[in-house]
């Protein structure tokens, strides 16, 4: 980089801050956070409010008439679908969730190590064909996943894989893991590549120079230095599965069903309960929340490491 | 430090994940079926939660002494899903049904079990020819029906009819006038109508339309039209159309308690047992289910609304617009796509007159069923046991919700084009447009 470049850059920062530190962005800031916030907040005021209440105005009412229960929640807490409570579902959310984030990660970054470090022949269009993977949508997916996993891979005659028990039940949550981890890989491929692929050249080479092979290399210079990409990546895998209905209706069922499913599930049969969700969607997001803002610093960081190079 | 603890951390639950997706599979092996273990049934149908877990009591503690563990999964997007799990060859032992359209479609994939004779001897013995035939493809019988609900209750305040001075009409044109009547001396609107339920939304309107349908001309027009030979635009469907547009189109009777007509379609077809418990609305057309609402409405002196015929809401059958009473109503079937001899058994005791006494009593349900093996008088509630007197009548004229038998592209047209319609969109409008789904079915 010459002198010029970073001063322009110093001085685009420069003029950046100012811009968005003046009061009438600060107030439009306020106003944005506060419509974004409001139907959440509306939400909120409704959990707590009688059933009837909820069902026949708007919870604006709640500041002219406050009636506060907490029945909302102790119903959507004794809620049982298909044998489960909603902590149980808890569980089985968690159970679920940290696999499936975890998976994706450890196998990308060392593929992302691989196409930015290690040099071989095409690893390029490799990059790009995992890359381009991403535009297959999910649901093209169920069938043929569905029929792997109940019927086993063939290959030229010989079994690769079994498949799992007969019927759904049998296979605990390793379908929806093995879904959720395929799903992921190509944008986690891309992130961490992009990541790891900004570690400017001369560390590399300095490190080699001192004896490190690839695995020392990896565990000991790559790895710290893509940490925020791999956080933020992290929160983005969690929220992303935590929220998943599609992939666990079909993949799992019976006890092992995640959160989203009992949140479907709350308002019953014909809808009859649809106040139950204003408590049950407040209990769905604490673990999502704890998660973002335990990483939040890693996050916004991440979100710049992984964006610019150079 | 702090990096690297974070780092062998992270390869930490790596490996321990790992570990625990090798441990998931073993418990998960091949359930012994030897000894004393109970044999698994699994159960994949449509009620979730609370309708879910009564399914569940209704066969609980038969299946306990059988040694049967069912194992039920109730998914609220069942009609979409089990499409996907057949192609994908995850099938459960046990799938319900709650439409025959789509159930005999996926008979014809061939991957549904015939009944085996004994479960066909008692579907035959306690279902009537015209429950068999929902279950029927190629003259082979597939389904079981399990459960049963009636529609076309015009749901009312006994004390309110009695302050106006009127009583329950026997004929549609009755109905009319008592429309008018109430209209008069209160005001206000007199129906109330919810058509909103998510993707599903227009359907109660849809259900309205088929009921009048099947009323005014009959089983034969009824079926041919559900079969694609009477179109939609044809005279019986948009005279029906123009019936039901007197009441729910008409700004002076709808929407009672909550707005507009349009306000029609954004209202939660559950929630009108809130207007018409606290007396805002004198009537609304609703299936027996409607009563599950009522438990968390309020009357205008806010206590829970008692139902009953004395009671602060009540039910009339729609009067009949032409000739003898009909009944249009819905039903759940089961059919097996495995054929172990635990599964046969519990086909078979689904099927049975025990199984249609168990469904009954489960406590606060509210099943009804057309099982001739049933007893009525062990029903309670007094609407429900007059629903399953109906249901066992001969001479009542029962069809299926010509939706549910529809192919579900004309199925969803038409809902769609209930909620247009009530939008204002013109009638020949919404008639041909739906008309023109047939072509994709």
């Amino acid at each position: 980089m010459t002198v010029t470049a970073i001063s322009a850059s110093t001085r685009m920062v420069k003029k950046t801050h100012r811009t968005l530190s003046s009061p009438w962005a600060t107030i439009g800031a306020i106003i944005i956070a506060a419509v974004w916030t409001l139907p959440t907040f509306g939400l909120f005021v409704s959990s707590f409010r009688p059933a009837t209440s909820i069902t026949t105005t708007g919870w604006w009412t709640f500041f002219s008439d406050p009636q506060v229960t907490l029945s909302n929640y102790s119903q959507t807490l004794d809620f049982v679908s298909s044998g489960i409570t909603i902590t149980q579902t808890l569980w089985n959310s968690l159970t679920i969730t940290i696999p499936a984030a975890v998976f994706p990660i450890v196998l990308a970054l060392l593929v992302a190590y691989a196409l930015a470090w290690i040099d071989f022949r095409g690893r390029h269009v490799v990059f790009v064909a995992i890359f381009a993977l991403q535009i297959v949508p999910l649901q093209m997916l169920l069938v043929p996943l569905l029929k792997m996993y109940t019927g086993g891979v063939t290959a030229f005659g010989a079994q690769i894989f079994p498949g799992f028990a007969a019927n759904s039940l049998g296979s605990g949550f390793a379908q929806v893991w093995i879904t959720h981890t395929m799903s992921a890989l190509p944008l986690a491929t891309f992130m961490l590549h992009n990541a790891l692929a900004t570690i400017p050249g001369e560390v590399m080479e300095a490190a080699q120079i001192d004896g490190a092979g690839h695995g020392q290399i990896f565990l000991r210079l790559a790895l710290p230095l893509a940490m925020p990409t791999i956080a933020s990546y992290a929160i983005f895998q969690f929220l992303w599965v935590w929220n998943d209905l599609l992939i666990a209706t079909i993949f799992t069922s019976g006890s092992n069903a995640p959160i989203t499913k009992i949140l479907a599930d709350l308002s019953g049969k014909y809808g009859q309960q649809w106040y139950l969700l204003t408590a049950g969607t407040f209990l769905a997001i604490i673990v999502p929340l704890i998660v973002f803002f335990a990483l939040q610093r890693f996050f916004v960081r991440g979100l710049l490491a992984g964006a610019t190079k150079g | 430090m702090a990096k690297r603890f974070i780092t062998y951390g992270i390869v930490g639950v790596a490996v321990a994940s790992m570990a625990l997706a090798g441990c998931s599979q073993s418990p998960s092996g091949s359930p012994s079926t030897t000894g004393s273990a109970p044999q698994i049934v699994t159960i994949y149908g449509t009620p979730t939660g609370n309708e879910g877990t009564q399914w569940e009591a209704s066969w609980k503690a038969w299946a306990a002494a059988n040694n049967i563990t069912i194992q039920y999964t109730g998914d609220q997007n069942f009609t979409t899903n089990i499409s996907t799990k057949i192609q994908g060859n995850a099938l459960p032992d046990i799938a319900v049904f709650p439409q025959p359209g789509l159930m005999k479609s996926v008979i014809e994939t061939g991957k549904v079990q015939q009944l085996d004779a004994t479960t066909l001897a008692t579907v035959k013995q306690n279902f009537s020819t015209d429950w068999q035939s929902y279950g029927t493809v190629s003259g082979q019988q597939y389904a079981v029906p399990l459960d049963a609900s009636a529609k076309g209750y015009i749901w009312y305040s006994p004390a309110a009819f009695t302050a106006w001075g009127v009583t329950v009409p026997t004929t549609w044109a009755d109905l009319m006038t008592l429309t008018d009547t109430i209209q008069q001396k209160t005001g206000q609107p007199v129906w109330c109508a919810g058509f909103n339920s998510g993707d599903a939304s227009g359907w109660p309107g849809t259900d309205q339309l088929a009921e009048y349908v099947l009323s005014a001309s009959g089983g034969q027009v009824y079926d041919q039209w559900v079969s694609g030979d009477v179109k939609f635009t044809d005279q019986p469907i948009a005279d029906a159309f123009t019936a039901m547009g007197k009441i729910l189109l008409d700004p002076k009777y709808v929407n009672a308690g909550f707005g507009d007509v349009a306000s029609i379609n954004s209202t939660a077809f559950g929630d009108v047992a809130n207007a018409l418990a606290d007396g805002t609305c004198a009537m609304t057309n609703q299936a027996t289910f409607l009563e599950a609402s009522f438990a968390t409405a309020k009357t205008a002196s806010g206590a829970t609304p008692t139902v009953g015929p004395t009671g602060d809401v009540w039910a009339f059958m729609m009067p009949p617009v032409a000739g003898t009473p009909s009944v249009v109503g819905g039903g759940d079937f089961a059919v097996a796509f495995t054929n172990s001899p635990a599964v046969q058994q519990v086909m078979n005791y689904l099927a049975s007159g025990d199984y249609a006494n168990s469904l009954i009593t489960v406590p606060d349900a509210t099943f009804i069923t057309a099982n001739k093996g049933v007893d009525v008088t062990k029903e309670t509630d007094p609407l429900l046991a007059q629903a399953i007197t109906t249901l066992k009548d001969p001479t009542t004229t029962f069809r299926f919700g010509a939706g549910d038998s529809m192919p579900s592209v004309v199925q969803q047209a038409w809902w769609k084009g209930t909620v247009d319609w009530i939008n204002g969109v013109d009638q020949g409008t919404v008639l041909a447009q739906i008309q023109k789904s047939w072509a994709d079915a």
